[in-house]
């Protein structure tokens, strides 16, 4: 099993990061709608007040409001929780944002199942396919809070708007604070995924809370005589082709595991580049396709198999598929 | 504020009757569009690019310009007509409108054409982008006015009364939005489909300085209302223009069939007589 680390909020992260951007660039400004301290953005509203601006529960009017921002120059973050951001103002997203190729960096918090025993008004496990599907837009889902840390810093250099999904809940750090691994100190460069365990028989592709629970399945396999190779992808568009491609040529079997919907998401689109360019049995670890419901979030990702014993099974299967 | 003078309006009074031919040969060239709302809209947007507005065509990213965003951007035609006229790109493009490969798409598309300042067509979002656009400004510390037209009609979706809420909260008088009420939407009058009145005291509610624009169809009283809204301040400001859909074509006013479309050859045959001007040419 992967070493036990101290639970840390990605959200936490977000906040503490965007401040010490704040201070280095000026055209950062930030937006919430009414939910800025559990987004955490309230802490640059603390030290940056003339550059966060509130703009009340509407998530449409944060979008468009970040829309004009942007288009003259500044680089807004617009912060709420995932379901009503991506949801709510889609279609915002779309003719304001991703049209006319804007830099607005929407950054949700409380994605997923484990935000928990609010129940399915407040989850989602959808929004990843629904971003997916929009031109120009990139789409991050970091696995922990160092990552978050990171993944936040690399957008500063990137041209065009990033749609990045936080959880409400501590999650198992995986990465060590500095963002290292193994004693290595990573580099997050978006679109490129990274290896984290060689293995030759199985490849499985995860991100978000899935990548702790993809090491530990890999743990489980391993005792079984099945060596995994584990990818942490954690930019799912644009999708690291080269990897996934490598990944089934070396291992002939794939898993996909994230926390979204096996619709639409990192397994469709692991999925879509596989039947494109090299088809090998796919096996994906997600929510069914159902409405999910309330729970703590570790009672909910149990509930719907988003656990390290579910992707050693599918890998089991994909194996045997092979 | 001032009485402008005789030469300046018919000056621009020429322009308009330049831009409403030009909106119904394109809208004809290309079988398609929205030349009612178009032909209510263009006094206004003549004014704007012509007198009110800071604006450099041969510099259209300047950071200091005023900007204008066309929320109700089906009427893209009379915005394109004025666009053209001014220099931000040559006049031969009104041709190619709705058609593959053109800059003009069939709504404005920011990154396509030279001066358009926000991509629009799906209705309601331009006041909040205004908003954004006005901010910046205040951040900036630079002393350019954002302008937005919205539709009555466009007035309906909830996007547009999130943004007024927002842009009086945060007193951004930097902002003057222009509201074209020529009182039809697609389905008809828009006191039959969803009614709108009483407008003004909505505005007003919300927090908004409302200025009455009796015929938004008059150029000397468009250039009026501009010069008072600029004055007001402390609240953003709203000119609720009273205007004809179909203005200047005598069978085309008021009539909610030339909504979105294209007139007929034989349409177009009548609209060129009441419209006529000395050597014109399409192409």
């Amino acid at each position: 099993m992967s070493k036990t680390k101290a639970k840390a909020a990605a959200r936490d992260a977000y906040g503490r990061t965007l401040v010490e951007l704040g201070r280095k660039y000026r055209d950062i400004v930030v937006l919430g709608a009414d939910l800025s301290s559990s987004t955490r953005i309230n802490w640059f509203a603390e030290e940056f007040p003339e550059r966060f601006f509130e703009c009340g529960i509407s998530e449409e009017n944060l979008i468009t409001v970040a829309a004009g921002l942007a288009a003259c120059g500044k680089t807004p973050f617009a912060s709420t929780f995932a379901v009503f951001e991506t949801e709510r103002a889609y279609n915002q997203i779309r003719q304001a944002i991703a049209y006319p190729n804007l830099n607005v960096r929407l950054v949700c918090t409380h994605s997923g199942v484990t935000v928990g025993p609010d129940g399915a008004s407040h989850q989602t496990t959808f929004d990843i396919a629904i971003m997916r599907v929009l031109p120009n837009m990139t789409i991050i889902v970091p696995a922990d809070a160092p990552e978050t840390t990171a993944a936040v810093k690399a957008m500063v250099e990137h041209d065009g708007p990033i749609y990045m999904r936080l959880g409400r809940t501590s999650v198992r750090t995986f990465y060590d604070d500095d963002y290292s691994y193994n004693g290595v100190k990573q580099r997050f460069e978006i679109g490129k995924s990274v290896e984290l365990r060689r293995g030759s028989d199985v490849a499985i592709i995860c991100n978000g809370v899935m990548v702790a629970e993809a090491m530990d399945a890999a743990e489980i396999l391993y005792s079984e005589g099945i060596d995994a190779r584990v990818i942490n992808m954690h930019t799912v568009k644009p999708i690291d082709e080269e990897a996934i491609i490598k990944a089934a040529v070396e291992t002939g079997a794939i898993v996909t595991a994230e926390e979204h919907s096996i619709i639409g998401g990192l397994g469709g689109a692991v999925a879509e580049v596989l039947a494109r360019k090299y088809p090998v049995p796919v096996e994906m670890v997600g929510v069914q396709d159902m409405f999910t419901e309330s729970g703590e979030a570790d009672e909910l990702l149990k509930l719907y198999g988003l656990t390290s014993n579910e992707i050693a099974s599918a890998a089991r299967r994909a194996v045997e598929r092979r | 504020m001032g009485d402008h003078s005789r030469q300046l309006i018919k000056d621009l009074e020429e322009k308009t009757r330049l831009f409403r031919r030009e909106i119904l040969e394109m809208t004809f060239k290309a079988g398609s569009g929205h030349p009612g709302g178009s032909l209510s809209a263009i006094d206004i947007i003549t004014v704007l690019y012509y007198h009110q507005m800071r604006v450099d065509p041969a510099n259209p990213q300047w950071a200091d310009r005023d900007r204008f965003i066309l929320s109700k951007g089906h009427v893209c035609p009379a915005l394109y007509a004025v666009l053209a006229e001014v220099g931000f790109f040559p006049k031969e493009a009104l041709w190619t409108l709705r058609r593959p490969g053109s800059i003009l798409q069939g709504h404005p598309d920011m990154r396509l054409t030279p001066g358009v300042e926000m991509s629009t067509g799906s209705l309601g979002q331009g006041l909040s982008v205004a908003c954004g656009m006005a901010l910046a400004a205040r951040i900036d510390e630079k002393d350019y006015t954002v302008y937005c037209m919205l539709g009555d009609g466009e007035v309906q979706e909830g996007n547009v009364w999130a943004g007024a809420m927002f842009a009086a909260h945060e007193r951004l008088d930097n902002l003057i939005a222009i509201l074209d009420r020529n009182q039809l939407q697609i389905e008809g009058f828009t006191e039959d489909v969803m009614a709108l009145d009483p407008l003004a005291d909505k505005w007003k509610a919300f927090g908004w300085d409302v200025l009455a624009l009796e015929d938004g169809n008059d150029v000397s009283q468009v250039l009026t209302v501009l010069d008072k809204a600029v004055e007001c301040q402390g609240k953003p400001k709203i000119i609720i223009a009273n205007t004809i859909k179909g203005k200047g074509v005598s069978f085309m006013e008021n009539r909610v069939e030339y909504h979105g479309r294209a007139l007929s050859p034989d349409e177009m045959k009548r609209a060129r007589q009441e419209l006529e001007i000395p050597g014109f040419k399409v192409g």
